[in-house]
């Protein structure tokens, strides 16, 4: 029997698996399909202070082995949230949540986070400071160390909840902006959000997504997260979760070899919405083949 | 929604790029006419949403036009090709608010789900007007099987090939008593009915890029009176009095 359990500072999962935010919604439409009480625990959709409508369409491009999105952290605003999607998370998932959240000014970020605190279900602060899609926002705080930094230290300020920092790869040295936000009081990261990416109509001319460029995400981009959580376990000492590409038992394997804790899957659930159900019934016989009894034991161990 | 293997029973070229395809499978999620079927295909990242032209207890039958590389592996598949399909998405059409005199207009692969929709009006008692419009004569199809059915078919071509010249707005035109219209084909069409002043309501079937059809991802909201939705959960039906162009 294999011990799927692990940890991401003092909070325990049952397993490694989470599926990410921006492609579990508030877990409502998987809950129709499963019993979301198999996950480890699941990220909710990105909540900014202000309800936000996204981006023009059309806002997604398929690629190779994968997609392009540019759907600007439409969300209902976190007050709209709490009032309403919270109550209903806590009927149909009874594990630890991770709250994602957005922001637009170190004070919004503080505030966001500020209005979880009484929320008992939410284990654990994802905050976002890379979604590329959003011109005035968060991709300058995730490609700055020292903005990282301080928006790691305003979240700090406001709450007792773990603080896990998401960081962007669309930067240099992904390993610079993980040091300043542990030197800044973070208690894990989340990489890595997508790559920016662009395509173009061939017959039109013009760019496939109306915000000109989206993320890029699903297996293309897990070799390129396999890096940088390698290159931030090096770097760091936090707990991290590992995200980018994910699809499989196996690269929920790799991606913890490389040092994560715990794994998100991300655009897996949009081709396949019991993607994060097949993978972790399929998990314990991985793990035998590898010959792991623990699953945590993988986390770092090709270092 | 229902996510299930579908085994493909045949296949059926009925245009130069359109083909009639039949799935066997579990339809029990399927509820309403206009919802559509989201496929996933060998080599592809994103499902392909197609609309549902028809269904019985254990069997799909859905009209592909080919547009991309997706509908275009989709309608070679061999007989014996076995499909993931999530089925039952979407809200699909009310027709309990057509009233006495409902027209359902279609432009080109958008006259699918119509043909379901008119049967199961037919079933409940109504028998509507159907407006069908395509480029040309040789883009036509189905033509038939809405006669079959037993409702009174209008078609008109751009080129006036066949049927009446000009498009399906020009149809509903002539016959005025119908003021309650069911829609789908290109947005330009959807958007020239939407225009149409004898209309006093309406249900308009959306296209869109998705990412997952099924109402995670946002990927394919869309602006109305009632602020925004996603057209492939909150849709792909949207009501004429909602509609933002």
């Amino acid at each position: 029997m294999v011990n799927l359990s692990v940890r991401l500072g003092d909070v325990e999962l049952k397993n490694p698996v989470i599926p990410a935010s921006g492609t579990f919604g508030y877990g409502r439409e998987y809950a129709e399909l499963y019993d979301l009480d198999i996950l480890g625990s699941f990220s909710w959709k990105g909540t900014t202070a202000a309800p936000r409508p996204g981006n023009p369409q059309p806002r997604i491009a398929e690629t190779a082995a994968g997609m392009l999105n540019a759907v600007g952290l439409q969300n209902p605003g976190i007050d709209a949230v709490i009032a309403e999607e919270v109550p209903n998370i806590a009927r149909i998932f009874h594990g630890p949540v991770i709250a994602n959240v957005g922001g637009f000014s170190l004070q919004e970020y503080a505030e966001n986070c500020a209005k979880l605190n009484d929320i008992d279900q939410v284990a654990i602060l994802e905050v976002n400071i890379s979604c590329p899609n959003v011109h005035a926002g968060g991709k300058n705080f995730g490609c700055d160390p020292h903005a990282a930094a301080e928006v790691t230290r305003a979240v700090k300020a406001v709450t007792k909840k773990p603080v896990f920092m998401k960081l962007t790869p669309n930067v240099t040295d992904i390993a610079e902006i993980a040091r300043a936000c542990a030197d800044a009081g973070a208690d894990g990261l989340c990489l890595i959000n997508t790559l920016l990416g662009m395509r173009i109509d061939l017959k039109t001319k013009r760019p496939l997504i109306a915000n000109r460029t989206g993320g890029l995400s699903g297996p293309a981009v897990f070799p390129v997260a396999v890096r940088m959580v390698w290159d931030v376990y090096e770097a760091v000492k936090l707990p991290i979760i590992g995200c980018g590409g994910v699809s499989s038992a196996e690269d929920v394997c790799e991606m913890m070899l490389a040092g994560a804790s715990a794994v998100e899957i991300g655009a897996a659930n949009l081709r396949d919405p019991c993607a994060c159900k097949k993978i972790i019934e399929a998990l314990p016989a991985v793990c035998e083949r590898l010959g792991v009894e623990r699953i945590a034991d993988l986390t770092g161990a090709a270092h | 929604m229902k996510q299930s293997l579908f085994t493909l029973e045949h296949t059926r070229q009925l245009t130069g790029d359109t083909y009639e395809l039949v799935l066997s499978g579990d339809t029990s999620a399927v509820t309403a006419p206009g919802q559509f079927v989201n496929i996933q295909l060998p080599g592809k990242f994103l499902r392909r949403p197609i609309s549902i032209c028809n269904w019985t207890e254990d069997a799909l039958l859905l009209l592909v036009r080919v547009v991309g590389e997706g509908t275009h592996d989709l309608v070679r598949c061999v007989p014996g090709t076995e499909l993931d399909v999530l089925s039952g998405l979407g809200n699909g059409f009310d027709l309990t608010q057509g009233g006495a005199h409902p027209i359902l207009l279609g432009g080109g692969i958008g006259i699918a789900p119509l043909y379901g929709l008119a049967q199961r009006m037919l079933e409940a008692g109504v028998t509507p007007t159907v407006g069908l419009g395509f480029r040309s004569g040789k883009d036509a199809f189905y033509l038939e099987e809405f006669s079959k059915l037993g409702c009174r078919l209008l078609v008109a071509t751009e080129d006036g090939q066949l049927g009446t010249k000009g498009f399906v707005t020009d149809l509903a035109k002539n016959v005025r008593e119908c003021d309650y219209a069911f829609v789908c084909g290109p947005t330009p069409m959807l958007k020239a009915v939407h225009g149409l002043g004898q209309l006093t309501g309406g249900q308009f079937s959306f296209e869109a890029r998705m990412g997952c059809g099924f109402g995670a991802c946002m990927g394919c909201s869309v602006p109305t009176t009632n602020g925004y939705k996603r057209v492939c959960k909150d849709g792909p039906i949207l009501y004429k009095e909602e509609i933002v162009w």
